[in-house]
């Protein structure tokens, strides 16, 4: 971990260099390692570790490929709203080679990719976007005369790391979705680490959440390692608990509030969207804990009224329609809830206050009878003890 | 005690078929019906019980009030084998028969009043139980209690069945379980008076007071010998025996000293914590703040001399009066002085009294039978 009191070392060197290059005041700066640091579930003591790897500006190498996608992940990352993050993407990492954001084209391109790969061998990240055909040898996907199924395996064969980004990397995503009507995709589309035969870390999602990438980035930055991932490849810190889990709308599904239609009574009060459809309940990703496009609280799918269409999870985006119920993986809701309505209690009733009464009656006077009659007899006995004790002095007397 | 000679217990024998025995009868009856309701329907359709009063007669009256009703074995086992004062050994037994039945009924009545009760024994398996809990103090020790006052009280049955020997070996090791039933009762009613500190400022200012636990001692102790006054008159008059005189007397003055220094802590809290106001304002708090003072200080008044405290009318009297007020200090603090917010409102449904009419009854009808057939009140010659 990192050294705490290096943060508030205001004469640091380092810190005035970063506010420099990245344009960005030093508190910026320190509030974004500490959202990275969160973002990946890291200790307390993390951001400082996270500011110092940052502000040293290592720099790795990143290629970036492009395949069977949109360039939304790309676009999503550049576009964030956040005025910096961009700006610290291409400030981390030295992107060697993106086919969206480089200047150069055609063999030049191609060429700043070789040598990128034999300058950096064994030392660069390898970043996929897209799936990758596989039907009748790749054919459907070539850049530069050789098939995205040839790029992919001779780009990670000497890299340091690779991260599929995005769900088409991940494992097919939007282009692999099979059509009722056959057994495969067209073309064959394929996730980054069926191609490889071998794990690599996934970062799903459609797009994914930039910080998700970010954090992965700076993790290994930061660490020398990429974070720990699940059997699919996905980072824990974002991956490891349902949608639903720390869903915004939870509340309303325990208590059976949902949304029954678009517009409808429940919908405008923000209430459950299981109904309409909402893939949360079976979709592993932190969308609702750090929301999406940096635009404030519940700036996310959900947060917006739509039901989550589970994009990051493979079998799930893409595969079920949008508005079919999800399968619940853990607890399924009820046919009947409990009322949630707070009992305040009765009064008291006529037949409960007669009986009260006619008990505490039947007890005093019980009480009084028993002590009256215990007076009595002592009242004899005192009467017959005083008597006793006068007879003998009245013989006395009379004798 | 050993220097003592006193008349060995018998059975009084007689029917145990009388007016008596069958009002309890029926009551026990009405009881058990309400109760296969309760446990089949639950706790809302027989009880006015809610959120803001999950606490009703039957925790305060079978429970609190009852086990306290109930100390009567533990406060004469105090002063025979504490205080070494063996002339009152022939109360020990009576006394003792009385609290078995007020704590194993106590012990039954947080049954009925558990939601789930089914999960009874989590406050027993350590994976469960919350060791700092003032809950978990009150139900292991009572749970304990209950279990010694049986031993305790056993050699009665012993003697019953001819076990002379059985009876021989528990006398060897009955200091142990003489001594854990004088510890017991003290840890959990003072516990019981701890509930009401917890609940903080949710009790009236009358009765929110960090010596709750004191006041509960002091008032468990002093209706312990009310209980006995009230025992011993009533069971004279129902079986046409001797009063016990020469006891209840020299009792009697024990219980004035406990009583007034109970009074003494009592009111000197509620000055010293500037509560006194309270009790002037007009309010329901305020009118049974002095019935509750009334009750605690009418037997000073009434056993103020020697002579009065051989009548027994006033010594009857007295015992109820004190019943009452340590009763109404219970009920005052955990219902009538308890206050959670607006709108929630407590009166005890007819089918909720009628399980506490019947579980007093039990102790009745219990009382009667064993007396009549075990060996528990002092063998007396035949007068009548």
């Amino acid at each position: 971990m990192g050294n705490m009191n290096e943060i508030f070392d205001l004469g640091r060197k380092g810190l005035d260099e970063v506010e420099r290059r990245l344009d960005i005041s030093r508190r910026d700066f320190l509030q974004f390692c500490a959202t990275l640091a969160a973002t990946m579930g890291l200790p307390a003591g993390a951001e400082a570790a996270v500011a110092k790897a940052v502000e040293s500006a290592k720099r790795p190498p990143v290629i970036w490929l492009h395949f069977q996608e949109c360039t939304g992940c790309t676009e999503s990352l550049l576009r964030a709203e956040h005025p910096t993050l961009e700006k610290l993407i291409l400030d981390i990492i030295s992107l060697e080679y993106h086919e969206t954001l480089m200047a150069a084209a055609g063999h030049q391109a191609e060429k700043a990719r070789l040598d990128a790969m034999k300058a950096h061998k064994g030392k660069y990240i390898l970043v996929v976007e897209g799936a990758i055909p596989t039907k009748q040898n790749g054919i459907y996907c070539k850049i530069g005369g050789h098939t995205a199924v040839d790029l992919v395996k001779s780009c990670a064969a000497d890299a340091a790391a690779v991260i599929a980004i995005g769900s088409c990397a991940s494992w097919g995503g939007m282009p692999s979705t099979i059509s009722p009507l056959s057994d495969s995709s067209p073309t064959g589309s394929s996730g980054v680490a069926e191609v490889l035969g071998k794990p690599v870390v996934t970062i799903p999602g459609c797009p994914p959440n930039p910080y998700n990438f970010l954090a992965t980035a700076v993790h290994f930055l930061t660490f020398g390692k990429l974070p720990e991932v699940d059997d699919k490849g996905r980072p824990k810190f974002a991956y490891g608990r349902l949608i639903h889990e720390n869903c915004e709308r939870r509340a309303h599904f325990d208590a059976g509030r949902f949304a029954m239609a678009f517009g409808d009574e429940g919908h405008r009060k923000g209430y459950c969207l299981y109904k309409l459809g909402c893939k949360g309940p079976e979709t592993y990703a932190n969308c609702s804990t750090i929301g999406f496009g940096d635009a404030g609280e519940n700036n996310w799918p959900v947060g917006c009224g739509h039901p989550c269409i589970g994009c990051s999870e493979k079998g799930v985006g893409f595969q079920k329609p949008i508005h079919q119920v999800a399968k619940m993986l853990n607890v399924t809701p009820p046919t009947q809830y409990p009322r949630i309505v707070e009992e305040q209690g009765k009064g008291a009733s006529f037949a409960s206050a007669a009986a009260v009464a006619a008990v505490a009656g039947a007890a005093a006077g019980a009480a009084v009878m028993l002590t009256r009659n215990l007076g009595l007899s002592h009242a004899a006995e005192e009467a017959e003890r005083a008597k006793a004790a006068a007879k003998p002095e009245q013989g006395k007397t009379g004798a | 005690m050993a220097n003592h000679q006193h008349a060995a217990p018998a059975p009084v024998g007689g029917s145990l078929v009388n007016a008596t025995t069958l009002v309890c009868g029926v009551l026990i009856a009405v009881m058990l019906a309400v109760l296969v309701v309760r446990f089949v329907f639950g706790l809302g359709s027989v009880t006015n019980l809610n959120d803001g009063y999950p606490w009703g007669i039957w925790v305060v009256f079978d429970v609190v009030i009852g086990s306290a009703l109930a100390c009567g074995g533990f406060s004469v086992a105090m002063l025979v084998y504490i205080f070494n004062r063996g002339e009152y050994h022939p109360l020990v037994r009576p006394a003792l028969l009385g609290s078995l039945f007020g704590y194993t009924l106590a012990g039954a009545g947080v049954l009925f009043d558990l939601g789930r009760w089914w999960n009874f024994w989590h406050i027993f398996a350590p994976g469960y139980a919350n060791p700092s809990s003032v809950m978990f103090e009150v139900a292991v020790c009572i749970s304990l209690y209950i279990a010694v006052m049986w031993i305790e009280f056993s050699p009665a049955f012993l003697e019953k069945l001819g076990l002379t020997e059985a009876k021989q070996k528990l006398s060897k090791m009955m200091f142990a379980f003489i001594a854990l039933g004088t510890v017991l009762p003290m840890m959990h009613q003072s516990s019981l008076g701890t509930l009401l500190v917890v609940m903080g400022t949710q009790i009236h200012p009358l009765w929110q007071t960090p010596l709750q636990p004191l006041l509960y001692l002091l008032t468990a102790v002093t209706m312990g010998y009310a209980v006995v006054l009230f025992e011993s008159c009533l069971t004279s008059t129902a079986y046409r025996r001797k009063i016990e005189l020469h006891l209840l007397t020299p009792l009697a003055k024990v219980m004035l000293g406990f009583l007034a220094a109970y009074l003494v802590v009592r009111l000197g809290d509620v000055v010293v914590r500037g509560a006194l106001p309270r009790a002037f304002a007009v309010s329901l708090e305020a009118l049974m703040f002095w019935l509750e003072t009334a009750c605690f200080v009418a037997p000073l008044v009434l056993l103020r001399s020697e002579a009065l405290r051989r009548n027994p009318a006033k010594l009857f009297l007295a015992g109820v009066l004190l019943m009452l007020g340590g009763s109404l200090l219970r009920v005052n603090g955990f219902l009538i002085g308890y206050e959670t917010g607006d709108g929630f409102n407590y009166f005890p449904a007819l089918p909720e009294l009628l399980v506490t009419f019947g579980i007093f009854a039990i102790e009745v009808l219990g009382y009667i039978v064993i007396t009549r057939r075990f060996p528990v009140l002092p063998r007396e010659a035949a007068t009548h």
